[in-house]
């Protein structure tokens, strides 16, 4: 008998979902995060949940490590291929099976694009909320995996609040459906809620079933300048004091702001310190009361101009000032080292100023935007993979950033995960005795440890990664 | 003369590292979405091409076959938030490709060799092929030899493109467009050079005669040298760097640079190249200075009227089938010179035409330059849904303006059996004003 996976799997999957030219395995190397890089030893592309099973099977008799990939999309490598893995690819798991409007779910499987689920349930009149930056790239699959967060937290929440069920692989090849349509569901632990957000470190999930909402009848943008950040927290406090919940409270700092307008002139003034881009969304008549209110307190609060969009021509153009900030930094230097460290909102003020004296006594040039309304924050180093000191300085002001962020009570990350890049981390922020719970858990769904092994934290010593044939023929 | 362009090795790296592979592009690249292959997206080719950068890996056939599977449309351009400049990666790949003769073979060594450098160079005798082809055609011998079954002889590659086989027009450009035309009343406000290419000029001479009519009804003077050399963006697009550049010089030697206001082209695949040659020629001492000064001149005839705020027609055009239009965005305008609202704004400008926008307007139809005949299947595939898109509209006539897509949608309507009419929107615009005079 054969004991080498890669044989292995070209006897059980069509000879086009199996690929090990060197060419292909290069491709699958890296995913969104800078830097890192590893060849598989083999990609799968896998066309259903039995084929999942299948490969899981096999992996679990070699041992050989299982790395799930949707779009590559990822910012912290999750799905960056470990030593000697099987990369398990999702990207033609593309189909959306139901939409059902009577109970407003949707199944779909993981290979589904973020954006297509958005579209699908707008062409109902429907509504998925959760939109992050990857949203026309990344897969639900992935979204779920990491728990993916967006622009809209603050008001509609994240991934985990639309997850209903899950069908998932678990390492044995076992197949099972956590969740269900309904709305209580209190029958034994939510095991779902497990899945959501580990990385593929605890089994494949192979169908989503998803909540959708009615889609708001309504939408108000509004542009705000201020000279000081602090007149920008003021305002983003007083409106939540104000009892408004406004969909999206966007922020950027200067040097973002700067990157923004020398890249595209889009009229923003350099001299500023701050701007808020604060979207309410629902019933007309609400939308037009709540707008109105933000804008008085805005100038109440300091803003030097507030300008509320007419129409959704207008509204787009805001928005664009927002959308342009990745692409104008990504301009500026080769690599772009973008974070997602987080705090309470009353912290964001504090938290800003800090990731700046931080990135001037690293002699780095640093751009903040975020989620102000949820407390996300993305510091965006502007570096040179190829200059290893200022790649060393990235690290040291990261992880000064990420022990403040812990301080103020906050996380290291908000939605991009832990991945490779902040398992070193990950104890410092919740604690030893909620990593070893951790562990525990992904013992038991994956005792030999060969889902996404070295992810979140190191790989598990014991309950061995062993080979099922050792030397036998 | 080589030059550090033609190698990824020696290319400027900072070109290389600037893709952070976040992946944006790809749901934007036609190959990718057709196959969901890492490799066959911009991301992926990126990778390979740094890793052959890097020297970690060799520069292989499995590489070169990708890096032609790849249509250069740039839709990856638009969709890029960093800014790689996909196109000179993928013409620096090809070179490389081409230098390293991984993909040689007698056949299509002598083939490109005819063609590219033996026929695509030389204007005259390009000219003198087309009227053959025109004398062939309109004699009735093609379809004489297409009754007989002759056509069956043929090799089996160019039977199947012999359909395909565009109609040549009796007449040329240079027969149709004097040298120097000035406007026949009022005064001379803009100098403009017109650019004839190559399909153009053979195929479509009456769409550079419209150009030379909507330019002079703008106040222009339009200068159109008779014999013109083909702009190099086939060989640029097929490894073929050097003869790309000599080409660049031939023409910048045509024209009054300096003189001219502007230099125009109505070709999109052309005009995406034709801006690029101050980029070719930076390392070129005599030439360097007149190509950035061309760059910044050349012009889409599109963007050119919207610059200089074009005549608004008063009459609609005459005798067009029915006023449904939509409109189909050549990549090489929308993506390779980011030209969208000017096209559109010459269509809405013209009385009694009703345009219906097209699902995926900007997604390649397949022509991508000589990518129908190298690359069939794929080619066929992205027709298809290019057409399905069309039907949906229910328009009757496809403005694009691009020669390529021009052919390509036409074949593909006629072997469908459907009614389509497809159209320069200059051609467009060019009936309107002459309708007025009627």
């Amino acid at each position: 008998m054969n004991t080498d996976i890669v044989s292995e799997l070209s006897a059980h999957f069509p000879p086009e979902a199996v690929i090990t030219q060197p060419e292909d395995l290069f491709a699958y190397s890296y995913d969104g995060t800078p830097i890192l890089q590893q060849l598989p030893k083999a990609v799968v592309l896998v066309t259903s949940p039995e084929e999942v099973a299948t490969l899981l099977r096999l992996a679990s008799k070699h041992g050989t490590p299982v790395v799930t990939r949707g779009s590559g999309t990822g910012l912290s490598g999750g799905s960056v291929p470990v030593e000697g893995s099987v990369v398990l690819c999702t990207a033609r798991m593309n189909h959306i099976l139901e939409l059902d409007t009577d109970n407003l779910t949707i199944m779909v499987e993981p290979g589904v694009i973020n954006n297509e689920v958005a579209l699908r349930a707008d062409s109902v009149g429907l509504f998925y909320p959760p939109d992050p930056g990857s949203m026309k790239v990344s897969t639900i699959g992935g979204n779920v995996s990491e728990n993916s967060g967006g622009l809209r937290g603050l008001k509609y929440g994240v991934t985990r609040d639309y997850v209903m069920g899950l069908e998932v692989v678990l390492a044995s090849g076992e197949t099972f459906f956590t969740g269900n349509k309904c709305v209580k569901d209190v029958a034994g632990y939510s095991l779902k809620d497990l899945f959501i957000g580990s990385e593929g470190t605890l089994g494949v999930v192979t169908k989503i079933l998803l909540k959708l909402i009615p889609r708001p009848a309504a939408r108000k943008t509004l542009l705000v300048v201020y000279e000081r950040m602090d007149e920008a927290a003021a305002t983003v406090s007083a409106i939540i004091a104000a009892k408004i919940i406004p969909c999206t409270m966007e922020f950027l700092d200067r040097t973002t702001i700067r990157c923004i307008e020398n890249y595209s002139k889009v009229g923003l003034p350099l001299d500023c310190d701050a701007i808020l881009l604060l979207e309410s969304d629902g019933h007309p008549a609400a939308v037009d009361e709540e707008a109105q209110r933000m804008e008085q307190i805005a100038l109440e609060h300091g803003a030097r101009s507030v300008s509320l969009a007419k129409d959704v021509e207008e509204a787009t153009k805001l928005m664009t000032a927002r959308r342009m900030a990745i692409p104008a930094m990504a301009r500026v230097a080769p690599t772009t080292i973008l974070e997602d460290a987080t705090v309470p909102r009353s912290k964001l003020p504090e938290m800003v100023r800090f990731v700046q004296k931080t990135a001037e006594k690293y002699k780095l040039t640093v751009g903040t935007f975020g989620h102000f309304g949820d407390g996300n924050l993305h510091p965006t180093f502007l570096a040179n993979e190829r200059n290893p000191d200022e790649i060393h300085r990235v690290h040291e002001a990261v992880t000064e950033i990420f022990t403040y962020a812990v301080e103020l009570g906050g996380t290291i990350s908000g939605e991009h995960g832990i991945g490779l890049t902040k398992k070193t981390f990950l104890p410092g922020a919740i604690g030893e005795v909620n990593v070893r719970i951790l562990r525990e858990l992904k013992r038991a769904f994956d005792p030999q440890g060969i889902l996404n092994p070295g992810k979140i934290f190191d790989r598990l010593p014991s309950a061995g990664v062993t080979t099922a044939h050792p030397t036998a023929n | 003369m080589s030059s550090s362009h033609d190698s990824l090795r020696t290319l400027d790296y900072s070109v290389v590292q600037q893709c952070m592979h976040c992946g944006f592009c790809l749901p934007t690249c036609p190959t990718y979405d057709a196959t969901h292959l890492e490799r066959n997206s911009p991301r992926g080719r990126i990778a390979l091409m740094r890793a052959i950068t890097d020297e970690r890996m060799d520069l292989t056939r499995t590489f070169a076959d990708e890096m032609y599977f790849c249509l250069g449309c740039l839709a990856c351009m638009t969709a890029c938030p960093a800014g790689v400049e996909y196109s000179q990666l993928f013409e620096t790949s090809r070179a490389m490709i081409e230098e390293s003769a991984v993909l040689n073979n007698p056949t299509r060594h002598w083939t490109r060799r005819l063609l590219l450098k033996g026929l695509f160079t030389r204007p005259r005798l390009l000219r003198l092929i087309g009227r053959l082809l025109y004398l062939y055609q309109a004699s009735g011998l093609q379809n004489l030899f297409r009754r007989l079954g002759f056509v069956k002889l043929l090799p089996s590659r160019i039977q199947q493109l012999e359909p395909q086989s565009p109609t040549v027009r009796p007449k040329f450009s240079h027969q149709l467009i004097a040298p120097v035309e000035r406007p026949r009343n009022g005064k001379i406000q803009y100098r403009v050079g017109l650019l004839t290419g190559c399909v153009q000029d053979l195929v479509f001479s009456n769409i550079n005669r419209d150009t030379a009519d909507v330019l002079l009804a703008n106040g222009c003077e339009v200068h159109t040298p008779s014999v013109q050399f083909c702009c190099g963006s086939l060989h640029g697009h097929n490894g073929e760097a050097e003869t790309s550049r000599t080409l660049a010089q031939r023409n910048l030697d045509l024209f009054d640079v300096e003189g001219l206001d502007a230099i125009i082209t109505n070709a999109a695949g052309c005009g995406s190249h034709l801006k690029t040659y101050g980029r070719l020629l930076a390392e070129d001492k005599r030439y360097a200075e007149r190509a950035a000064i061309w760059s910044r001149k050349c012009k889409d005839i599109s963007e050119f009227l919207v610059q200089i705020g074009f005549r608004a027609p008063t009459a609609a055009p005459a005798n067009l089938p029915v006023d449904k239009l939509t409109y189909h965005e050549a990549c090489h305008l929308c993506h390779g010179q980011k030209i969208t609202a000017q096209p559109r704004r010459i269509l809405k400008s013209i009385p009694g035409l009703k345009l219906t926008e097209l699902a995926e307007s900007t997604w390649c139809c397949g022509s991508a330059g000589i990518y129908n005949i190298i690359q069939p299947e794929m080619s066929q595939q992205l027709l298809t849904r290019k057409l399905g898109h069309i039907a949906k509209t229910g328009a009757t006539v496809v403005a694009t303006a691009n020669p390529g897509c021009h052919l390509q949608i036409e074949n593909g309507a006629k072997t469908k059996g459907e009614k389509i009419h497809v159209l320069h929107p200059v051609s467009l615009l060019a009936m309107a004003y002459r309708a007025e005079a009627e």
